[in-house]
């Protein structure tokens, strides 16, 4: 349990997506501008992370991993698919986000409602692929996955939700012309993975 | 021809995707620390761009427009898979040090955006210059923030000593930060003001208007 924790901890501050990594800048500079749609973005994020990580964790593990398809005779045993990888991941995330996207229609209008517009994009956010590909590299277990899928997610949602109040802020503030609009966020940014970084002296 | 070259040099500066667009930043920031690790990823990035637009282009006719992303994402992909492949066979050192963000270049904003915004409206050959322009302009902010923190972070370029270290007896006491994730912002963030200062029709108008300090609003 502890081993899990630690893990979640670590998705949402030390290894933060956007701030030390820098995944998923592209949504996180442009759709930070107020604090209310950032959240609903932020949460669209946790939900398809903390599903199409451990999917795609299964898809390895059971199809794509050298040796994975021994459950399908043993002429498989010798097939390494891994190679397959990146465009095995962008579907599940593509075909993912589609099916949450009809789920929610379907049964959460409000919600659905609420994240509207930014569903689609999520496809194309690097977080998601990038929180796949970190899963594959690190050799999570399934369990492993699910944990670092939701904590990667909610550190994003942190993290976009933070640089979108200081935004709202920073609107009142004389800024030299030049850094205006998306010079200035590009530091502010910068000045929250500074203090991000503090978290990587941090032993659980 | 005009248009040829007009293509590759507009996304240099004026369009710059990293600048002006909000293009395919993710990348651009992780992988700066060194500059031969930068200048794979760009040459990586601009041929995926350059052959992506190109396929796009020659079957724009052909692609349904509802399901026209996911085509575009599999010949993004197959190209990404390809790259990939070529750096894991004869550059694996820099591919285990560019680890995911070779992957990542899918989900480039640059190469669906072009793909897009340009190669689906425009022949293969204007498309596939088009890629290599934006490529460039790519290059360029990643090129110079990889110039500045390797050079100012460790005191080398490529490899190669250039300001002789402290530690190694030399007079050169490197900035640790410009190593540190943070420091890209900071230098892309002072890229744009730079840039902005040149090309003024750039700036961005300010959502409020500060009303100037006069002398009689003076006291509290």
């Amino acid at each position: 349990m502890e081993h899990y924790i630690s893990l979640f901890i670590k998705a949402v501050f030390v290894e933060n997506m956007a701030l030390a990594f820098f995944l998923g800048m592209c949504t996180f500079l442009a759709i930070s501008k107020k604090i209310q749609t950032s959240f609903g973005l932020g949460v669209a994020v946790i939900v398809v992370l903390a599903i199409t990580v451990p999917v795609n964790n299964l898809i390895y593990t059971y199809l794509l991993k050298e040796g994975a398809l021994a459950w399908a005779g043993e002429d498989f045993a010798a097939v390494d698919l891994s190679f397959l990888g990146l465009l095995t991941y962008i579907g599940v995330i593509a075909a993912m986000v589609q099916i949450l996207e009809m789920v929610l229609d379907k049964f959460f209008p409000a919600l659905y409602n609420a994240l509207g517009v930014f569903l689609p994009l999520i496809t194309v956010n690097c977080a998601i692929l990038g929180a796949s590909l970190f899963m594959v590299e690190r050799d999570y277990s399934f369990t492993e996955s699910t944990v670092y899928g939701v904590g990667a997610g909610v550190g994003w949602a942190l993290a976009i939700t933070a640089l979108a109040g200081i935004r709202e802020k920073l609107k009142y503030s004389d800024v030299p012309d030049g850094l205006q609009g998306l010079g200035i966020t590009f530091m502010t940014v910068g000045l929250m993975s500074l203090g991000f970084m503090s978290f990587s002296g941090v032993s659980l | 021809m005009s248009d040829i070259k007009t293509v590759i040099t507009d996304p240099l500066f004026s369009k710059n995707p990293i600048a002006v667009q909000i293009l395919g930043v993710c990348s651009a920031l992780a992988v700066t620390t060194s500059l031969q690790v930068t200048l794979v990823m760009c040459l990586a990035l601009t041929s995926v761009t350059a052959f992506s637009n190109t396929g796009v282009s020659l079957i724009r006719n052909h692609i349904p427009n509802n399901i026209r992303i996911i085509v575009q994402m599999i010949i993004i992909a197959s190209l990404v898979i390809v790259v990939d492949q070529i750096l894991k066979a004869y550059a694996y050192d820099v591919s285990k040090q560019l680890s995911v963000f070779v992957g990542l270049i899918i989900t480039n904003c640059i190469v669906m955006g072009r793909a897009e915004a340009f190669a689906m409206k425009n022949g293969p050959v204007l498309s596939f210059f088009d890629g290599i322009g934006n490529g460039l302009g790519y290059s360029v902010v990643l090129i110079t923030v990889a110039v500045i923190r390797e050079l100012f972070g460790a005191g080398k370029l490529l490899g190669f000593e250039i300001l002789p270290l402290v530690t190694d007896g030399g007079w050169y006491q490197s900035n640790g930060l410009l190593l540190l994730p943070p420091s890209a912002f900071f230098i892309i963030g002072g890229f744009i003001w730079i840039l902005r200062s040149w090309k003024k029709d750039q700036v961005e108008a300010p959502d409020f208007k500060i009303q100037p300090n006069t002398e009689n609003s003076g006291g509290h």
